[in-house]
């Protein structure tokens, strides 16, 4: 038997809500970055699995997409570590849980 | 060459960007001037617009990717306006801060050119692009703050705007998957054509995409960060999110669900999610605000409540017909009074706090009698988020209203009207602490001149809005018209 399209946006769904999971329980900032970055490529892997066996060979529309995704994921993960770095010089942690600064 | 013409608004903004970090490294001497090169570029690209207006020869750029429409235009206008607004509020701001002035303008303007874009956009990718554009410079303007409670905002801000830009990057991979194509006019015959087949994809393809946009937009059940982010950040850049980023959400979820999922194809189901998201972020936002002490924290509560009243506008999806736009006009019109209303709103807030070190209400007590200017337009902004005559904020609500009402909402109208009665209580209240109670002491101060020009515009704005709407609303309902033009 062949992998089709919906084993591929089965590993698509599971990854996403993996990263969905961890980005939502982890206390390190890293770990919910690592989160969002294992969301980002289950969208990936779902676009691309779209590309191949939706439409087929034609306008690479879907793989573009992709392109783009990784481009904009690493530029968000360079302000992300720079402002993880910018609050761990002010309060000595990046435990998401101790954000606590901001209430009434 | 074409090309740039058609994207000239946003080019002229980049321009001013990249010049604003070319005279901080020539001219170290010269920083002063910084904020006029951003204001320069802002200049430019509201002519830019205005010549298109003229031209009235509106097209698609870049493979239909981008659409320069009435309605790009109109929103072009709207956040040129914004960011000029914020440049002015800034200057002392920046000054006082006294690092990467140059920096910080450019991320204000490169921020405003991806809202730009995001209004222009017909095809995921370039809505993807142009929202990322958008967002990353506001991540760091938020922790531009020395201080640990600006970095956590940042940090906090910027953490849940990539898990929600996750949710809707995954709501759009499915909408390709189902619609086999990226672009608007493409997704609609896609899902026109589909019928009923593969209708719960569909769906929570929609859902997810809702999900991704809500967080920007600031509605419940996406609002969390609101307060927190508001209250960490500086308070010229939180003015700059509660306007800027809300409109532009609003703006490109309008297109996309009017262009791409729009009537006679879906329009039921979605109309019915906004109208309940509408009415739990009203009611969520108002009753939120009543308790808090931080003028700041309570304008970011009053600003949830603010989206469910522009979400009304999109409930209105479902209208049939020739009023198919009035809930489209209604939300651009909504858009636009609602940046000059909270606009003057933060930016007399910015004026006061500076002065007297403090964001507590009750710190604001006896203002009239220490700075009348600013204790009235803050007063106006308030009467103004209210909804009461003869003020912008009042016509925005009428005019979204009456949307709901022709499509057949009207249970939206009267939760609507008892949330704006609820509003009424600390909207007004503040204006009470201000005129009645006793000042702590009696000295009088007087903003600094850039901040009086931009509250003095939008103090101008709000009641020339209030006053003589007929010209806004007849550009936002030609707006609207462009969107329903692809039927």
């Amino acid at each position: 038997m062949t992998p089709g399209l919906e084993h591929f946006l089965t590993v698509g769904a599971i990854l996403f809500c993996l990263g969905l999971t961890i980005a939502l329980s982890k206390r390190n900032a890293i770990g919910v970055l690592m989160g969002i970055e294992i969301m980002l490529n289950a969208v990936n892997l779902t676009l691309l699995s779209f590309a191949r066996f939706g439409v087929g060979h034609g306008p690479v529309t879907g793989q573009a997409f992709v392109v783009f995704i990784i481009t904009v994921a690493a530029a968000e993960a360079a302000v992300a570590l720079a402002l993880a770095v910018s609050v761990y010089r002010n309060r000595d942690t990046i435990d998401v849980d101790k954000m606590n600064l901001l209430r009434s | 060459m074409n090309g740039i013409d058609l994207v000239g608004p946003q080019f002229a903004v980049l321009i001013a960007a990249g010049l604003a970090l070319v005279v901080d490294a020539v001219l170290p001497r010269q920083r002063r001037l910084i904020p006029f090169v951003a204001l320069a570029g802002l200049a430019l690209s509201v002519a830019w617009s205005i010549s298109w207006v003229a031209r009235d020869d509106y097209q698609t750029a870049f493979g239909g990717t981008l659409v320069l429409d009435r309605y790009a235009v109109f929103f072009y206008f709207v956040f040129a306006g914004i960011a000029a607004a914020v440049v002015l509020a800034s200057i002392e701001w920046v000054e006082r801060a006294g690092r990467g002035q140059a920096e910080y303008y450019a991320l204000v303007l490169a921020s405003t050119a991806g809202f730009m874009f995001l209004a222009s956009s017909r095809d995921l990718i370039s809505i993807f692009i142009a929202l990322e554009l958008s967002s990353i410079p506001q991540y760091i303007l938020a922790g531009w703050g020395k201080d640990e409670r600006s970095s956590e905002a940042g940090l906090k801000y910027l953490l849940l705007g990539a898990i929600a830009s996750a949710v809707l990057l995954y709501g759009m991979a499915l909408l390709y998957g189902f619609t086999r194509t990226t672009e608007l006019g493409g997704i609609a015959d896609a899902v026109a054509a589909g019928g009923d087949a593969n209708r719960s994809l569909l769906i929570l393809a929609v859902a997810l995409v809702i999900a991704g946009f809500g967080f920007k937009m600031a509605v419940v059940p996406f609002q969390m960060w609101v307060p927190d982010v508001y209250q960490g950040a500086p308070t010229p850049v939180a003015a700059y999110l509660s306007v800027g980023s809300k409109g532009a959400a609003f703006a490109v979820v309008t297109r996309l669900f009017f262009e791409g999922l729009g009537p006679g194809v879906a329009s039921d189901d979605w109309s019915m999610i906004f109208a309940v998201v509408a009415a739990v972020s009203m009611t969520f936002g108002n009753v939120m605000a009543i308790a808090q002490t931080d003028i700041k924290r309570l304008l970011g509560y009053s600003s949830i409540a603010q989206a469910g009243n522009i979400m009304v506008g999109l409930a209105a999806i479902s209208v049939a017909g020739e009023e198919f736009v009035l809930g489209a006009s209604g939300v651009i019109f909504f858009v636009a009074a609602y940046a000059f209303t909270n606009l003057g709103a933060f930016i007399a807030v910015i004026a006061i706090s500076q002065r007297i070190g403090s964001d507590r209400i009750a710190d604001y007590a006896g203002m009239w009698k220490r700075s009348p200017a600013l204790a009235g337009v803050l007063a106006l902004c308030l009467v103004s988020l209210t909804g009461i005559p003869p003020t912008a904020g009042f016509w925005a609500k009428l005019y979204v209203f009456n949307s709901a009402i022709r499509a057949d909402m009207a249970w939206l109208v009267i939760i609507g009207v008892l949330n704006s009665l609820v509003s009424a209580y600390y909207y007004l209240g503040i204006a009470k602490t201000m005129f009645v109670a006793q000042p702590a002491e009696e000295a009088t101060f007087r903003p600094p001149l850039t901040l009086s020009i931009s509250l003095g515009v939008a103090a101008a704005g709000v009641l020339a809005l209030g006053l003589i709407p007929g010209p806004v609303l007849s550009a936002a309902h030609d707006a609207a018209e462009t969107l329903a033009l692809v039927y």
